[in-house]
């Protein structure tokens, strides 16, 4: 648990902290250091420069003006007590407040997972329901980008080198249910199978859902199939049968696996734990 | 006001809580050096070249080392061959000089001024390799065409063992009413200690001696190998010193390469050397435990009368032998499948197999809990097949109560009996905490609605207090068993205990102190136990195998009464009474005094400042030829082992659409013997337990087909967490062990022997309407569902 030798650098501010990255070119971002430090103490990852933005000041607030604003430097647990975050979007707080124990919670923050991408991680499969936008600053300006479009691959997302996530931006989107649920993984209780739901209701029938998926995918993605099934429906067991169903061939072309819990379970409770979804978001 | 039998807040816990005690990492010498070891990348292969230019060229590094430099220290030892038969032994070097057998063995070591150094110079260590292929399972090692690890293991076998009476268990079989077989796989584990290996080795040139910290639970063990073994030095040239142990569950008594290379680097660079493993290291480079196939097959009569087991075992037992390894899947697994039934026929036979894997040793239970897995599932196996309630079989097949001391069919034990027991009085217990009855119905109205509850059982026993010398040397254990320890009572009437014994977590501080209180009339506050350093404390062969209440506690025991006499002595001379009118007695206020019987005027306290303690230390008027001093050492090596017993019940619900099995309930009742310190034992039921059941649902150490551990870290290998686990009903009830004075039987490994079948056994019972007769463990989400579903489609299991 020795990282290889590596230089520091602590700049205050983002146009600041652009320059470095532009001047150093394998440099790395550090923020909460719980995704990088671990793979750097096991020699997995290796950098010449550490660049600490985590004292950035402007990126650690969350604001409510009609849409939900998280700076990136904000941590799981901030997240996960925020009133704001629970009013609006209390799916983002059951998952925030479920990522790794309480110490990692204090320290890790959602800009930098996001960033890391792991696919069982809980937080961006609820981004994903709930069309947030990454913003990200870089040399050459700002762009915002969604969610679903921002995490490619296992670990790989619309990031160039030299780009810096500055906040993430969940739209307002009145709803009338939410719901994260997941299956730990006994080990390191990272999600074997996550889902979000957003459920919209008109009387007894369900106007519209947001459904996502992560854990059991490469990436956090949304299931259109699922959403169809379950709109217009009364989210009765039929419709429940035949959104899990549409999920499952969703997201077949996108599994993960291992040994303890291979592609074809995790294809299966994704159908289970969307209806199990469904029922916690009021459903 | 006696202390032994109470709940008395634990000597160790302050410096503990407080953060204060010191653990190998913590100590520093001046001039330390430190190391980092490479490990083969490869489950087999040879070792072609090493350059080691390039890491020696890092500034900070003072030397780089391989196996060639190495050749005047001896291969590591295996005192423990399986008794009786041939063994191909196979051992470990400080660094392994022409092949490696698993992942993780060490071929360089590089010496630098600081850890950080030492890593980057390592990964500069070049090595040319000639991989060969692997196996990792211990059948598929024996078959013809597997590779071939070591030139005198033909067919990856160290040795063939068994035990029991063939031909009689084979007729009974034969004859039998019905004969249920099963194939039950007892997964491989990985021990997890808190604290991971270490060592710092100090070698002073100028008269040869070697002082050796490290994580040890039987530090005498560690200086007998050395001295006799390894190095070919005296003992009074090594000492071993064990300093605050964060756990050890076994895979702290072994002697490891590491060991051997830090203390042989401390002589060769001239200066301290530190080496602390890192718990990647930890997880490829320390011993696993269990990895038993085990095809059994038991016979039964339609009243539920077990008439035979008939047991074959592949053992695995890594790419090379670890300090005990034979011995555990043999003596202590194989002469323990009589469990607590009086079995007519029982036969073993077990293969050890090396296989391209990490070392296999003891774990928690050590054999133990593999045997009782076997019992335990068979008796079940049997209620299934028989349409009996497991209950009714297993008081069918009890030892009974009256037939103590028992010794099991076919010269199982070897000689041994199982000391005492009252197996129906703790199942009893067990049932009526639990609420067996109403369980059954509450079970069936649950699998009205769908939902699957299951209840399993284990009434275990075990084997405790591992120690008849003259046994154990003709199981093949190559050195003795006894303990001893000394006691001292001092000027101030404080007095000072010595063990050989070390406490990693067991309390010992505590319950000898309690011991010693009561016996002796002193406070808990003036006795302080003292061990882990072999300069000052006597000879002890260590802690495991829950002995050291039971042997070394003994020792103490017997110190104590030479003491009394002692002081009984000198009260007479100073009295002017007869000996044999002095009393020495404990009075109301637990103070221990020495008086004249019926004359309690004429009475001394003996702990206290101008008390007996400062006659005998003062020595100024001692009577004849009396020696000064209160100052006692005993030895006690006993006539046999002890066998505590009980039973646990679990009642779990599985998830029908995950097979995520939940734990609703965990009761447990265990016979220990006579207890010292009740919070003591519930703590370390508690967490045999937490290990128990986590071998049944969770652990498992996974290799690939080329012998990469996948289970290689915390984010894949699950131990147990307590937020997994509900609030265990303790009971307990108390049969004094006949083999020793202080009917003491042994504590540590209980819960972990007794929970696994426990576990399993409810999960089968949960899934029984559909037809499930066994899943191998761990019994995870994955494995549950899928057994689910094929039974659903109509396949058998």
């Amino acid at each position: 648990m020795w990282p290889a030798e590596f230089d520091y650098t602590r700049p205050s501010s983002v146009a600041e902290a652009l320059q470095l990255l532009s001047d150093n070119e394998d440099a790395k971002l550090l923020a909460g250091g719980h995704s990088l430090l671990p793979a750097m103490k096991l020699r997995l990852n290796e950098a010449p420069l550490l660049i600490d933005i985590s004292r950035i000041e402007g990126l650690g607030s969350i604001s409510n003006n009609g849409s939900l604003k998280i700076g990136a430097l904000c941590t799981h647990a901030e997240i996960a007590a925020s009133a704001d975050v629970q009013s609006s979007c209390s799916a983002l707080a059951t998952a925030t407040g479920m990522v790794g124990d309480q110490q990692v919670r204090n320290w890790g923050t959602l800009g930098g997972n996001v960033a890391h991408a792991d696919p069982a991680s809980d937080p961006p499969t609820v981004l994903v329901a709930f069309d947030a936008n990454i913003n990200i600053e870089g040399a050459s300006g700002s762009r915002s980008v969604a969610a679903s479009d921002f995490f490619m691959d296992l670990f790989t997302v619309d990031l160039e080198p030299g780009e810096i996530i500055t906040s993430i931006d969940i739209p307002d989107h009145p709803h009338e249910g939410c719901a994260y649920v997941k299956m730990p993984h006994p080990a390191s209780r990272y999600a074997v199978v996550g889902i979000c739901v957003v459920l919209h209701r008109d009387g007894g029938s369900c106007s519209g859902a947001h459904v996502a998926v992560g854990g059991a995918t490469v990436r956090a993605m949304r299931s259109p199939g699922a959403e169809a099934a379950l709109r217009g429906s009364s989210l009765d067991d039929a419709a429940l049968d035949a959104a899990a169903a549409a999920l499952k061939d969703d997201i077949a072309n996108d599994l993960i696996g291992d040994m303890s819990f291979p592609e074809a379970y995790r294809q299966e409770m994704a159908g289970v734990y969307l209806k199990r979804a469904v029922k916690a978001a009021g459903g | 006001m006696a202390v032994v039998g109470k709940a008395v807040k634990r000597k160790e816990d302050p410096r503990l809580i407080t953060g204060e005690a010191r653990y190998l990492e913590d100590i520093k010498l001046p001039g330390m050096t430190h190391i980092a070891i490479l490990r083969s990348p490869h489950a087999h292969a040879n070792i072609v070249s090493i350059n080691s230019e390039r890491a020696a060229a890092v500034p900070g590094v003072i030397g780089v080392f391989t196996g060639q430099d190495f050749m005047d220290v001896n291969p590591l030892p295996c005192p423990w061959p399986a008794g009786g038969v041939d063994n191909n032994l196979n051992t470990p070097r400080a660094l392994e000089v022409e092949k490696v057998t698993h992942v993780g063995a060490g071929v360089a070591v590089v010496v630098a001024e600081d850890r950080a150094t030492a890593q980057d110079a390592v990964e500069l260590v070049d090595v040319e390799w000639e991989v060969l292929p692997a196996v990792t399972d211990a059948e598929e090692a024996t078959f013809d065409g597997a590779p071939q690890l070591h030139e005198n293991a033909p067919n990856n076998v160290c040795m063939e063992w068994d035990c029991g009476d063939q031909s009689g268990t084979d007729a009974a079989l034969g004859s039998s009413d019905v004969v249920v077989k099963q194939r039950l796989r007892n997964q491989r584990l990985i021990p997890t200690p808190m604290e991971t290996r270490g060592c710092i080795a100090q070698h002073e040139a100028v008269n040869g001696e070697y002082t050796i910290w490290m994580t040890s639970q039987a530090p005498h063990v560690h200086r007998l190998l050395f001295t006799a073994f390894i190095f070919g030095v005296p003992e009074n040239k090594v000492r071993v010193i064990s300093p605050q142990i964060g756990g050890g569950f076994g895979a702290k008594i072994f002697m490891y390469p590491e060991y051997v290379l830090t203390t042989a680097l401390s002589k060769k660079v001239g200066r301290p050397v530190k080496w602390v493993e890192t718990r990647s290291e930890n997880y490829i480079a320390t011993t696993h435990g269990r990895d038993h196939v085990t095809d059994v097959e038991v016979g039964a009569n339609r009243d539920g009368t077990i008439t035979g087991l008939k047991v074959r075992t592949y053992a695995n037992l890594g790419g090379t032998l670890s300090t005990v390894a034979p011995g555990i899947p043999t003596t202590l697994y194989g002469r323990m499948l009589s469990g607590a039934y009086k079995l007519p026929n029982i036969y073993c036979h077990v293969t050890g197999v090396y296989t391209n894997t990490g070392m296999v040793d003891a774990y928690r239970g050590a054999g133990r809990p593999e045997a009782t897995y076997v019992v335990e599932r068979a008796v079940d196996l049997v209620a299934s097949e028989l349409g009996m309630d497991p209950v009714e079989v297993r008081r069918k097949n009890f030892v009974p109560a009256d037939s103590f001391p028992y010794e099991p069919s076919g010269n199982l034990l070897n000689g041994l009996s199982y000391d005492s027991g009252n197996y129906d009085k703790a199942l009893d217990m067990a049932l009526e905490m639990t609420g067996y009855e109403d369980f059954r119905a509450e079970q069936a109205a649950a699998r009205a609605e769908g939902r699957y509850l299951g209840i399993g059982l284990s009434t275990y026993i075990e084997i405790c207090g591992i120690a008849p010398s003259a046994w154990m040397f003709g199981e093949g254990w190559g050195a003795a068993l006894w303990e001893s320890a000394n006691v001292r009572m001092h000027i101030t009437g404080d007095v000072v205990v010595t063990s050989g014994s070390q406490s990693h977590g067991q309390g010992h501080e505590t319950s000898i102190a309690q011991l010693v209180a009561d016996e002796l009339g002193v406070s808990m506050d003036q006795v302080h136990v003292q061990h882990s350093d072999t300069l000052g404390t006597p000879f002890g062969y260590g802690t495991y195998g829950s002995r050291s209440t039971a042997v070394g506690g003994v020792a103490v025991w017997r110190s104590l009464q030479r003491i009394k006499e002692k002081a009984r002595a000198i009260a007479a001379h100073e009295f002017e009474a007869n000996v044999d009118d002095v009393e020495y007695v404990v009075n109301d206020e637990g103070v221990g005094v020495v008086q004249v019987k019926g004359s309690p005027d004429q009475s001394k306290v003996v702990g206290e400042f101008m008390g007996i303690a400062t006659s005998a230390a003062g020595g100024w008027d001692l009577p004849g030829d009396m020696e000064p001093f209160l100052d006692e050492t005993a030895y006690y090596d006993p006539p046999d082992c002890t066998y505590p017993f009980g039973t646990h019940i679990c009642i779990v619900e599985v998830d029908a659409e995950t097979g995520n099995v939940g734990i609703k309930r965990y009761i447990a009742v265990d016979d220990v013997g006579k207890v010292i310190n009740p919070m003591i034992v519930d703590g370390q039921v508690h967490g045999g337990i937490a290990q128990g059941v986590a071998q049944a649902l969770w652990e498992g150490a996974q290799y690939d087909e080329n012998g990469q551990l996948v289970s290689g870290s915390m984010m894949d290998y699950a131990i147990p967490r307590a937020d997994l686990l509900p609030s265990f009903e303790l009971g307990r009830t108390e049969t004094p062990s006949p083999n020793n004075p202080l009917g003491v039987k042994g504590a540590g490994e209980t819960g972990t022997i007794a929970a696994t079948p426990a576990v399993v056994n409810a999960v089968v019972d949960a899934l029984s309407h559909l037809n499930v007769r066994h899943i191998d463990m761990p019994l995870t989400p994955s494995r549950v569902w899928e057994t689910i579903q094929s039974r659903s489609n109509g396949g058998n299991s």
